[in-house]
């Protein structure tokens, strides 16, 4: 009991602080990449603070409805991880969030918003089932959809399942919002939908989405912990070489169009991920 | 000032997202502020992002003559920033409506429809110069300071 709500303490915590330590350090690599210096690490406390110290401006009730409940989606997702709890279960959590925010910024009438959400449905569309298959491919390798099973297995995943933490890799791009993959928004607002899908939100509720994307991210990094659970060392390094490799691909590569990105991450995600899963089937 | 005050101050000062609106500038300016943007001055540093979006800004940075079409839009971007909020005219037109102050179209300076609060000269102004007028803007964030402009 005493470890149950250690955990879910745990969980609660790493959002906000984890979360947002790796997304000031994103910003400071982005800018080393481009030759610049970069904010300091804390700039994504010092925004998420300013954001909540200014006035409060909302559309209509349901985008702050909407910007509340994505926040909570998104903490309970990562809460259930750390309680090692049932992968299918966190995977509907945490889908539940993603659509509350779109259905926030579908609340307003600003044509940025309106497309920034249709384009964010299509990105979920793209990257919902490549997320079902790692866990299908998880559950045919352990035995089991609990995260438990998986830590409590004998070899790193990664040695079975290649394949299927390439297609996480395209999941992960989507979800980190990096080229070529920033559609709906990005972190660099110019674009020509402006902000996207958070065009509309404002002030204090823009401050929860960027928490609640917080706790996306460190969801999404720990789904690919979970390849090397077998130690803390592989974890880390793990975790920091793949976000080492999507700081390089945002950088490298320029946005592309919808069309581009369901064909090319269907095609190659879903190929990759049936041929690992046939091939764990066979083995 | 209490305490809470001081939190919101320091956090106002440590993360000013800008809103950089062209009122019919010659682009000179324009030039000026997307150079602060660049590796060579990279106003990222002091956490400044230009955010493009009156929804999300802190400190709007006007350039060019105000005239009786795009004062709509300059009023309109005003009333969609949240508050508290400041403004900034760069260069010799947002100042005074510069050499084209005796145009009939021209109403003149960022101040004749919005209350400006740091005045940046030059034509160009230089990025120096840009740089140095918002962390000026910067210290119009105190509660005091915000009060005397009618803020919450």
């Amino acid at each position: 009991m005493t470890q149950n709500i250690a955990q879910i303490l745990a969980g609660i915590a790493a959002g906000p602080f984890l979360g947002g330590l790796i997304s000031g350090l994103d910003r400071i690599l982005t800018a080393r990449l481009q030759a610049r210096i970069g904010p300091p690490v804390l700039q994504p406390f010092f925004d998420v603070m300013k954001l909540l110290s200014k006035e409060k401006m909302a559309v209509n009730v349901w985008q702050a409805f909407c910007a509340y409940c994505y926040l909570v989606a998104t903490a309970i997702s990562l809460v259930l991880f750390f309680l090692q709890s049932d992968l299918l279960l966190i995977l509907f959590t945490q889908a539940v969030g993603a659509v509350f925010l779109v259905v926030g910024a579908l609340s307003s009438t600003s044509p940025y918003s309106q497309v920034g959400a249709h384009r964010e449905l299509l990105q979920i569309l793209t990257y919902e089932p490549l997320l079902v298959l790692v866990v299908v491919g998880i559950y045919l390798e352990t035995g089991s959809f609990k995260i438990s099973a998986v830590f409590n297995w004998h070899e790193p995943l990664l040695l079975k399942l290649p394949f299927l933490f390439l297609a996480l890799g395209y999941a992960l791009t989507i979800k980190l919002r990096k080229s070529p993959f920033d559609l709906s928004t990005s972190h660099h607002a110019h674009q020509e939908l402006v902000k996207g899908l958070l065009t509309d939100y404002s002030g204090p509720f823009l401050a929860l989405i960027e928490v609640g994307h917080w706790y996306e991210i460190m969801l999404i990094l720990g789904l690919c912990s979970l390849f090397w659970a077998t130690s803390w060392f592989g974890v880390i390094m793990l975790v920091s070489i793949t976000y080492m490799l999507e700081l390089i691909i945002d950088n490298v590569s320029a946005r592309m169009n919808w069309r581009w990105m369901l064909g090319y991450v269907w095609a190659m995600g879903l190929t990759l991920s049936l041929v690992n899963l046939i091939w764990l089937y066979q083995g | 000032m209490s305490v809470i005050d001081k939190i919101q101050t320091y956090f106002r000062k440590k993360s000013p997202w800008l809103l950089h609106f062209d009122c019919g500038s010659c682009n000179g300016c324009d030039i000026e502020v997307l150079a602060c943007l660049t590796p060579v001055y990279d106003i990222e540093r002091f956490g400044i992002i230009n955010v493009g979006n009156p929804m999300h800004s802190d400190i709007m940075l006007v350039t060019g003559t105000v005239n009786h079409r795009n004062k709509k839009v300059l009023l309109n971007l005003y009333d969609q920033m949240p508050n508290p909020k400041l403004i900034v005219a760069i260069g010799s037109c947002a100042l005074s409506g510069g050499v084209f102050r005796e145009a009939y179209n021209v109403i003149g300076g960022v101040d004749k429809i919005l209350p400006v609060d740091v005045y940046v000269p030059g034509c160009p102004a230089k990025p120096e110069a840009i740089i140095d007028g918002v962390v000026m803007a910067l210290d119009k964030f105190s509660r005091e300071k915000v009060k005397e402009k009618g803020y919450a």
